[in-house]
């Protein structure tokens, strides 16, 4: 009895504050849906600055510049516009890349990436943080990746539930697939594309959802940066026809996904177009026919749907059915027959037919099958790059076609689309990425849900058998069924723990991968040196730099076109070619001019105007992505235009060979002298003859070369790059 | 054989005239609309095949305005008629207001590409 009373005198903890030091964190209980959503954001903030954190690698181990070599482009293009505005750069002809020809800039580059890199740099300045245009455009890719995470989340939600958005935004966030393209420095148009384009999904995929216009808007918005940041935008308007097309086959139209698809059609096309390099492809290329086809398919289709609700009689829908399809067909088949035989609707650009016949390439195209990334892709390809999502994507799709929805029919749609694609070149397994991720953040989710409801179920059931007591049946048998299945929770248990396990070893994956294989600038290489320490070879940019400031500023220089961008970005001087490769003629000049005698070449260089050359060496250093191995690629363009180039004559029985076997024009031909010049008299390693090729791991056949046209001007430090001033022609007299 | 399908023409001209005229005045201004807007669609082209397509994204821009603005007519018939059970809890202001903001882009993006 006294107790009692004390009980009710005594105070509670809360009502005194004072009592205790620290405020007690009960003060803080929030309802579930609070606890919650706390978790959620707070899971969101920590994936989007982990996104941005995992890609800085290089900048930590380097400094804070652009790698490769298109990014050079975007960084000296986005440097106009900051400096000379929109209009010039809108309009802008550069006479310093392809001399003597020139090339429209405005007209001939995507310019999504460029004005967001320049509209951050003006907000930032705008906010009085004096940062320079070069800091923008390195951490642009990262920025725009953590962005990616945050409409990962708002599709997974969309698709599944927030769970899974939750694990989407965290498999995106790390996996190597995405990485690869934009870690810090790599400035190029996929690290913005990326996440227009999953934009755009999650937008058409809303307003198909919600059958609203606005989001339908929103769509032709998220189309339209698309289409401003990067030539895959022919994936969406390809990937959305078929999807309309698939679910009017299957029945499951319905009058959202009329408006969902004609507000995105009519407004992203026009939008499109506004784009001056893509200009009229709309409804001039065969790419884009099919989303033109399923438009007019689909305005037939709704009208006769419409009929048939309003007519109410089947006999006379059926009539009025005959009578509208077969005149429609007619006229279907006729403009399409008549517009493709015209020529009016071109056929199908060699870059994107390549993708449906992939041997298409290697015989008529030989600039496109020699550039790495469009190689099919190897197994380990996809092991590299998506680790444990290979098999959970299997396993997505299956909880996918278990609950069929509009959302989820796209999903998989696009999953096996773009894996499909991934399988036929390296470079699209970035565009299979966001789908692998979220659907396999589906098979995560629902296991996991799974797991944990029957873990939670169990102890549940036994406390309620706990506090009820034993009276009701119910319980009893609830009792008994879970003696039946004793081991249930304790399995359950242990597959959570497997999952967090195989978790933590994709988390551990993704991070070495990223750490080993996608954080090289490509323009500074790093080695160890025999005592363990690090070797910096900066040779790239010392050579432009000494062309800076040593040349003439109206200097040409010519150079296989994978430099083409570098020079012009950082050596500030006309090239000859470079990486747009637009003039598949003016490229075979060059390769010829590199394959020929040096007196022929001679000729092709004064015909050019050319002052310097620069080759790129990888004999000292051991570099294997230097000219003599592209070489063969420079005789094959080549010859595809000029006969005169045999590949055959610089192999021997099929071999391609630099040593005292090799072939007379090979040990000849400009590259080779201008690669080897003074190589025959340098010791490469201890133990080996001089003029050991430490790259092709021989000794060169050819050491005592002469130069009559060319006289060396500049070899970097480690010989990676040499740099050669063409003579004027001699005095008659 | 031809004089069933002509008199089954007939039945079904007729029907389709007794069904629509049953739908309410505000969605036959819509369907007054759309059908105005496809004849000055149908009138571009006829001009365009007499004098030749030279300023063509004028053509297009011509072309895609009534096209585009009779598509969106049509999404606002479908999101105000009454018999959608997939609307009925869409308030016919909103429509008309998405309709009226698709329109306004549309048309600023036409007078941007009129050239």
């Amino acid at each position: 009895m006294g107790a009692k009373a004390e009980n009710g005198v005594k105070p509670t903890p809360l009502a005194s504050p004072s009592s205790s030091p620290f405020p007690s964190l009960k003060a803080l209980k929030l309802k579930t849906k609070q606890q919650e959503l706390l978790i959620r954001v707070s899971a969101l903030a920590l994936i989007y600055v982990l996104a941005f954190a995992v890609r800085l690698f290089s900048v930590l181990r380097y400094e804070s510049m652009i790698h490769e070599f298109d990014p050079y482009f975007n960084y000296r293009t986005t440097l106009f516009l900051t400096k000379n505005g929109f209009y010039e750069f809108w309009n802008w002809f550069d006479s310093e890349s392809w001399y003597p020809l020139g090339r429209i800039i405005g007209g001939t580059l995507f310019p999504g990436l460029m004005v967001t890199a320049a509209l951050i740099y003006r907000a930032l300045r705008f906010l009085t943080f004096a940062v320079h245009i070069r800091e923008v455009c390195v951490l642009t890719a990262p920025f725009f990746a953590s962005n990616t995470t945050l409409v990962a989340y708002f599709f997974g939600k969309e698709i599944w539930d927030a769970g899974a958005g939750l694990a989407a935004a965290a498999l995106i966030a790390i996996c190597p697939g995405y990485i690869s393209r934009s870690v810090a420095g790599s400035y190029d148009n996929e690290g913005v594309a990326i996440f227009a384009l999953l934009l755009t999904f999650y937008l058409f995929v809303k307003a198909v959802n919600t059958g609203s216009l606005a989001w339908g808007l929103a769509s032709a918005f998220g189309y339209f940066y698309m289409v401003s940041a990067w030539g895959g935008y022919v994936f969406i308007i390809n990937l959305v026809p078929l999807y309309v097309l698939v679910l009017l086959i299957t029945g499951r139209y319905s009058m959202r996904l009329y408006v969902a698809y004609n507000c995105m059609y009519i407004l992203g096309m026009l939008l499109a177009m506004q784009i001056r390099f893509v200009g009229f492809q709309h409804v001039q290329s065969g790419e884009h026919m099919a989303a033109l086809g399923v438009f007019f398919l689909m305005q037939v289709f709704y009208f006769v749907d419409w009929v048939k609700y309003i007519i109410n009689d089947p006999k006379l829908f059926h009539s009025f059915l005959r009578i509208t399809l077969t005149s429609a067909i007619i006229v279907g088949a006729l403009a399409l027959g008549v517009g493709m035989a015209t020529g009016y609707i071109s056929p199908w650009a060699g870059r994107f037919y390549s993708l449906l016949d992939p041997t298409y390439a290697k015989d008529h195209i030989p600039i496109i099958a020699s550039v790495s990334e469009h190689q099919p892709t190897a197994w380990s390809s996809f092991m590299f790059d998506f680790h444990i999502l290979l098999f959970l994507f299997p396993a997505g799709l299956y909880f996918c076609f278990k609950r069929l929805s509009d959302a989820t029919i796209f999903i998989v749609m696009y999953g096996l689309t773009s894996m499909y694609f991934a399988g036929v070149m390296v470079r699209l397994i970035l565009v299979a990425t966001p789908a692998v991720c979220l659907i396999s953040s589906i098979a995560l989710s629902a296991t996991i849900k799974n797991l944990t409801t029957l873990i939670r179920k169990k102890s549940k059931a036994a406390q309620t058998f706990s506090t009820k007591g034993i009276s009701s049946l119910k319980a009893s048998a609830k009792a008994s069924l879970d003696q039946a299945l004793p081991f249930q929770r304790n399995v359950a248990i242990a597959l959570l723990v497997g999952a967090f396990y195989l978790l933590g070893r994709y988390a551990i994956h993704c991070t070495w991968v990223t750490s080993e294989a996608y954080s090289s600038p490509s323009i500074v290489l790093a080695a160890r040196s025999a005592h363990g320490g690090r070797v910096i070879f900066d040779d790239y940019r010392e050579a432009y730099f000494w062309l800076r400031q040593n040349t003439p500023p109206d200097a040409k220089v010519m150079s296989w076109w994978d430099y083409g961008y570098q020079i012009t970005a950082m050596g500030n001087r006309t090239v000859i070619v470079d990486n747009n490769t637009w003039n598949n003629t003016h490229i075979a000049t060059v390769g010829r001019a590199m394959s020929s005698y040096e007196d022929e070449a001679y000729e092709i260089m004064q015909s050019l105007d050319v002052d310097y050359v620069l080759v790129v060496f990888g004999g000292v250093t051991g570099y294997s992505s230097d000219d003599i191995n592209k070489f063969l690629w420079m005789v094959r363009i080549g010859g595809g235009v000029f006969p005169v180039i045999k590949e055959p004559d610089y192999l021997v029985n099929g071999e391609y060979r630099v040593d005292k076997g090799a072939a007379p024009k090979m040990l000849n031909c400009l590259m080779y002298k201008l690669s080897y010049y003074r190589f025959g008299e340098l010791t490469t390693e201890y133990g080996k003859p001089t003029g050991y090729d430490r790259a092709r791991g021989v000794e060169i056949g050819n050491k005592d070369i002469k130069l009559e046209y060319l006289e060396e001007a500049f070899t970097t430090s480690n010989w990676i790059v040499r740099i050669y001033k063409v003579k004027p022609p001699k005095n008659r007299w | 054989m031809a004089k069933s399908t002509s008199s089954d023409a007939q039945m079904l001209v007729r029907s389709l005239h007794t069904a629509y005229a049953a739908t309410p005045t505000n969605l036959k201004i819509i369907d007054l609309y759309v059908v105005y807007a496809i004849v000055t669609a149908v009138i571009q082209v006829v001009y365009m095949g007499i004098v030749g397509s030279f300023p063509f994204n004028s053509f297009l821009s011509g072309v895609l305005s009534c096209v585009g603005t009779a598509v969106l007519a049509v999404c606002l018939r479908i999101q105000v008629n009454k018999e959608n059970k997939e609307f009925k809890d869409l308030p016919p202001e909103r429509a008309y207001a998405d309709f009226v903001l698709c329109n306004l882009v549309l048309h600023l993006v036409v007078m941007n590409f009129l050239g």
